[in-house]
């Protein structure tokens, strides 16, 4: 399999820039869908890139960086950065390599309005350079390219479109129309109107990665049990320390304004994925700190060893998360694809994995009160949507290879492939799979 | 919460809430902008609106007044109170482009042709007159000489009395959320069972709703109230509470084409007169009477837990995407380990699992009345005369958070494309057949069928178009009295 990654690129704007960022990332996109790139714009045109599932670019301001001085604390505003993300497919080198070969005049024009950046900068290493890992990295489907995603849905409406037009075939029996569509397909596959790339094979790299996350899980595990008399006294005073925070701790949850609601709600719905971006300041102290640092750790690993089947927890809309430290640890962007409108995604949050929102966000200022680190928090219900939608900001360009299918598409579409090239299928495994389609 | 769970007042209710008015068959719906604000305040003061206190003999008569956000701005209402009413009714159903999309007027639907409910012909009030016998002479009671001089109409909006069942000739309003006035409902945490009772907050501001807390609401300083006029919050008893037994009324004019959606069945079923009832059903998810698909012993007592593929009711069945009936776990968890891992979304695969959101947090308390000239289907296959005018529904609902509530439903569940793992079509009755992202329009319909594909139905069309819409507040009594004294006695 051909595993996913993400990239991020991130560099301060330079002084009084942002306005004119802005303006030119706007111009990226569709005219009658704000927010939305137009997938062949001229300044980097996403659909030439084959193995991109998602990218966007978003002027990181944050407006709730004064939070801070809630804790008495005063820090200089932090700088606003221009930050460039992307999921793809494969190797990490080779997707830069590609923007710089095949986007390079936009980037540079885009680029050049951030810190230090000069027509004279070699544009992969300052790339590289400014490549801002996540802490935790989430994909729906670990293995699913952009190319298989494609292939699918084109085979889906094939075998749609072969049974609607074959007279009779729909009320055949499940294993007459698995016959007659196999033997379609094969057709179709040797006359090139449909193709099914085979799955390339797994980097080692991805099979050390795993073999390395089980292992530092029943290394941890192993350790755990055994230093138990050791840890627990302090575990316990760290999770009391954690319970005095978590009732002393402000919220900060006012309703956002009418006009900030707008100005991201207008980006939204436009297809029937969409995007989030949020970003805030982690509370002030070692504990919070090293709190979200060890809930991120375990979140990323949740994602690849637990999570890799389609769903985070319960929540299936999600494409493609992450979390990304910036600015030394003080501040957390987050950032999404996710199926559904806005509101269906905090009814997820809320309703379905609300001790995962709050393990991970309550260490952000301001957030719903917690109990317990899980407990309470996102159940705030209203409290929960005003703090996530203060903490939102827009996301000024978004591009999504694949748009118009939810992640229950994909699913669907290679669960329909599957039937079709496995070879011993029950007689109930045909069933299910001749309502499929 | 305890000490602050007292019975509720039905005097300050309005009547609406509780009561359908069933009984009085007769209904018109009166849309007027504030002309002169100090005598639609008078108006106000002495109309005779009906309370949800039961009485004996029963009303013949009721008046249920509901406000915009600008009516309550014309009458007024400073402000400071109005801020605290949610974003979506202050910025209104025709508010803003990203809202329309949602709601999926667009197109035929779009607000730009709205016969009301936008620019100047965005109502201030709606006054709902019902009336057993004679509308007309209630008609004349309500609309006083102060009316006519304070008030100017937006939309008279009349009503047909079809015996319960909708234009198209299926029985409607049966499935409806019980609302808990004993305030006995006090578990918040995830229920394994869908819930027919729903907590009083759910439909009533003020109260406690399913997550056991306080929609955000309107509460008013006590110096802003001197004649005491207004009840105090319960969750903030130094506050009033300006929205306490008021509710947010959702109203939206639907004109339904019965010719065109018994056409299209005739075509679908190639005439076939008992085809076209199957199928007709199988569009709404019950039969004309009511029944519904799948076995139930009575119209509302029933699930989709034992039919998750949707070969009993279709999956995307009116019925089923307005109401799922979903818990709040995919299947019935067994044990706190169970729960545990449930929770944690243990065992993750299995196609079409858990994929609709919990039913519970999302209903409506519906109360619309058709209207236009009745056709039976057997009539509507026949050539429409000359000049006929339209026919629909002017859908009514109720509901404390219009976002999480009429427009979750209508977002997430009636206009998706992709509800429940469908592609490719929206509500059958519903829908505006829109394109999903530049592509073919979702203009299908799947029937599915134990171990074989679904049933396609293709090129459904438009088959309901919205003319107007609004979103309004329906007061307390009390708040209503405070609203007509206006500012004359605030400092």
């Amino acid at each position: 399999m051909t595993p996913q990654a993400c990239f991020m690129v991130v560099a301060p704007l330079a002084k009084g820039r942002v306005a004119e960022a802005r303006e030119l990332l706007s111009r990226m996109n569709v005219e009658s869908k704000p927010g939305t790139a137009d997938p062949n714009n001229a300044l980097v045109p996403f659909a030439r890139f084959e193995n991109l599932h998602f990218a966007r670019f978003v002027v990181l301001e944050d407006p709730t960086s004064d939070d801070v001085a809630v804790y008495g604390i005063k820090r200089p505003a932090p700088p606003v950065y221009l930050a460039f993300l992307g999921d793809f497919d494969g190797g990490y080198d080779r997707i830069i390599d590609q923007f710089a070969g095949q986007a390079e005049h936009g980037l540079r024009q885009i680029f050049s309005l951030c810190d230090g950046f000069n027509p004279n900068t070699d544009l992969v290493l300052w790339m590289k350079a400014h490549e801002c890992r996540p802490a935790a990295f989430y994909c729906n489907m670990p293995g699913r390219t952009v190319r298989q995603c494609r292939e699918e849905e084109g085979l889906r409406v094939a075998l749609t479109e072969h049974l609607r037009r074959k007279s009779g075939l729909a009320d055949a029996s499940a294993q007459e129309i698995l016959k007659e569509l196999r033997a379609f397909v094969h057709a179709e596959l040797a006359s090139g109107n449909i193709t099914l790339t085979p799955a390339e094979s797994t980097p080692p790299a991805w099979a050390a990665r795993q073999a390395f996350d089980v292992a530092s899980v029943v290394i941890l595990v192993a350790f755990g049990i055994l230093s138990l008399p050791l840890w627990t006294v302090p575990a316990l005073l760290l999770a009391w320390r954690l319970r005095q925070l978590e009732t002393s701790d402000p919220e900060i949850a006012p309703r956002p304004a009418a006009q900030w609601l707008a100005s991201l709600s207008g980006l939204e719905d436009h297809d029937v994925t969409n995007q989030f971006t949020a970003m805030g300041t982690i509370k002030p102290g070692p504990l919070r700190s090293w709190t979200l640092r060890t809930v991120l750790w375990i979140t990323g690993l949740a994602a690849r060893l637990l999570y890799s089947q389609g769903r985070l927890a319960r929540v299936h809309t999600i494409h493609f998360a992450r979390w990304v430290y910036l600015d030394g640890g003080t501040r957390v962007v987050f950032a999404s694809s996710y199926d559904g409108s806005h509101e269906s995604y905090m009814d997820d949050f809320v309703n379905k994995v609300a001790f995962g929102l709050n393990a991970t966000f309550s260490s952000g200022i301001g957030y719903p009160r917690t109990a317990w680190l899980l407990l309470k928090g996102a159940k705030s219900e209203q409290r929960f949507k005003y703090f996530q939608r203060r903490h939102q900001i827009p996301t000024d360009v978004w591009y999504n290879a694949c748009a118009g299918l939810t992640n229950v598409d994909l699913d669907r579409n290679s669960r329909l492939r599957k039937g079709i090239e496995k070879a011993n299928m029950s007689d109930v495994e045909v069933r299910e799979w001749a309502q499929l389609l | 919460m305890s000490s602050a769970s007292s019975p509720v007042a039905f005097e300050d209710v309005q009547g609406l809430v509780r009561f359908a008015h069933a009984k009085l068959t007769r209904a018109l719906y009166l849309l007027v902008r504030v002309k002169d604000a100090q005598l639609a305040r008078k108006w106000c003061a002495g109309a005779p609106v009906t309370s949800a206190e039961k009485t004996q003999p029963p009303p013949e008569n009721a008046l249920q007044l509901a406000f915009t956000a600008p009516g309550l701005k014309a009458l007024g209402l400073p402000d400071s109170i109005l801020a605290g009413f949610s974003e979506e009714f202050l910025s209104g159903m025709a508010g803003n482009a990203n809202r329309s999309r949602r709601l999926g007027d667009i197109g035929a639907s779009d607000p730009a042709a709205w016969t009301w409910g936008r620019g100047t012909q965005l109502p201030h009030m709606a006054a709902m007159l019902f009336s057993r016998d004679d509308l007309e002479s209630w008609r004349r009671t309500v609309e006083t000489a102060t009316w006519n001089s304070a008030f100017e109409t937006t939309a008279r909006l009349s009503t047909t009395d079809l015996g319960g069942v909708e234009p198209f000739g299926f029985t409607d309003g049966v499935s409806q959320p019980e609302i808990d006035w004993m305030r006995e409902r006090s578990d918040p945490n995830e229920q394994a069972e869908y819930a027919k009772v729903l907590a009083l907050g759910e439909f009533l501001l003020g109260y406690p709703n399913e997550y056991g807390q306080y929609t955000d609401r309107p509460l008013v300083d006590p110096a802003a109230d001197p004649a005491n006029e207004l009840l105090p919050a319960e969750d903030q008893p130094d506050l009033r509470d300006f929205a306490r037994n008021g509710t947010y009324l959702v109203l939206r004019q639907l004109e339904q084409d019965v010719r065109g959606f018994w056409a299209f069945l005739d075509r679908s079923a190639q005439s076939d007169p008992a085809a076209r009832e199957e199928l007709g059903a199988a569009l709404v998810g019950r039969r004309r009477d009511g029944r519904p698909l799948l076995d139930a012993t009575g119209l509302n007592d029933f699930t989709y837990e034992g039919d998750p593929d949707g070969n009993l009711c279709p999956l995307g069945a009116h019925i089923r995407r307005a109401n799922p009936r979903t818990a709040d776990f995919p299947v019935r968890p067994t044990g706190l380990l169970g729960r545990f891992a449930m929770r944690l979304g243990i065992p993750t695969a299995g196609f079409r699992r858990d994929l609709v959101a919990s039913s519970r947090l999302h209903r409506i308390l519906r109360r619309g009345r058709e209207y236009g000239e009745p056709l039976s289907s057997e009539n509507a296959l026949q050539s429409a005369p000359p000049k006929e005018g339209p026919r629909g529904l002017h859908f009514v609902c109720l509901n404390a958070n219009i976002r999480r509530q009429f427009e979750f439903v209508q977002d997430a569940w009636l206009m998706s494309t992709k509800f429940n793992g469908l592609t490719g079509e929206g509500d059958p009755l519903l829908g505006n057949r829109s394109s999903i992202a530049g592509g073919p329009p979702s203009d299908g319909y799947s029937i599915a069928r134990a171990g074989r594909p679904p049933r396609k139905l293709e090129g459904l069309p438009q088959f309901v178009t919205v003319r107007g819409g609004s979103y309004f507040f329906m007061p307390g009594i009390r708040a209503l009295r405070y609203l007509a004294r206006g500012g004359r006695d605030r400092s």
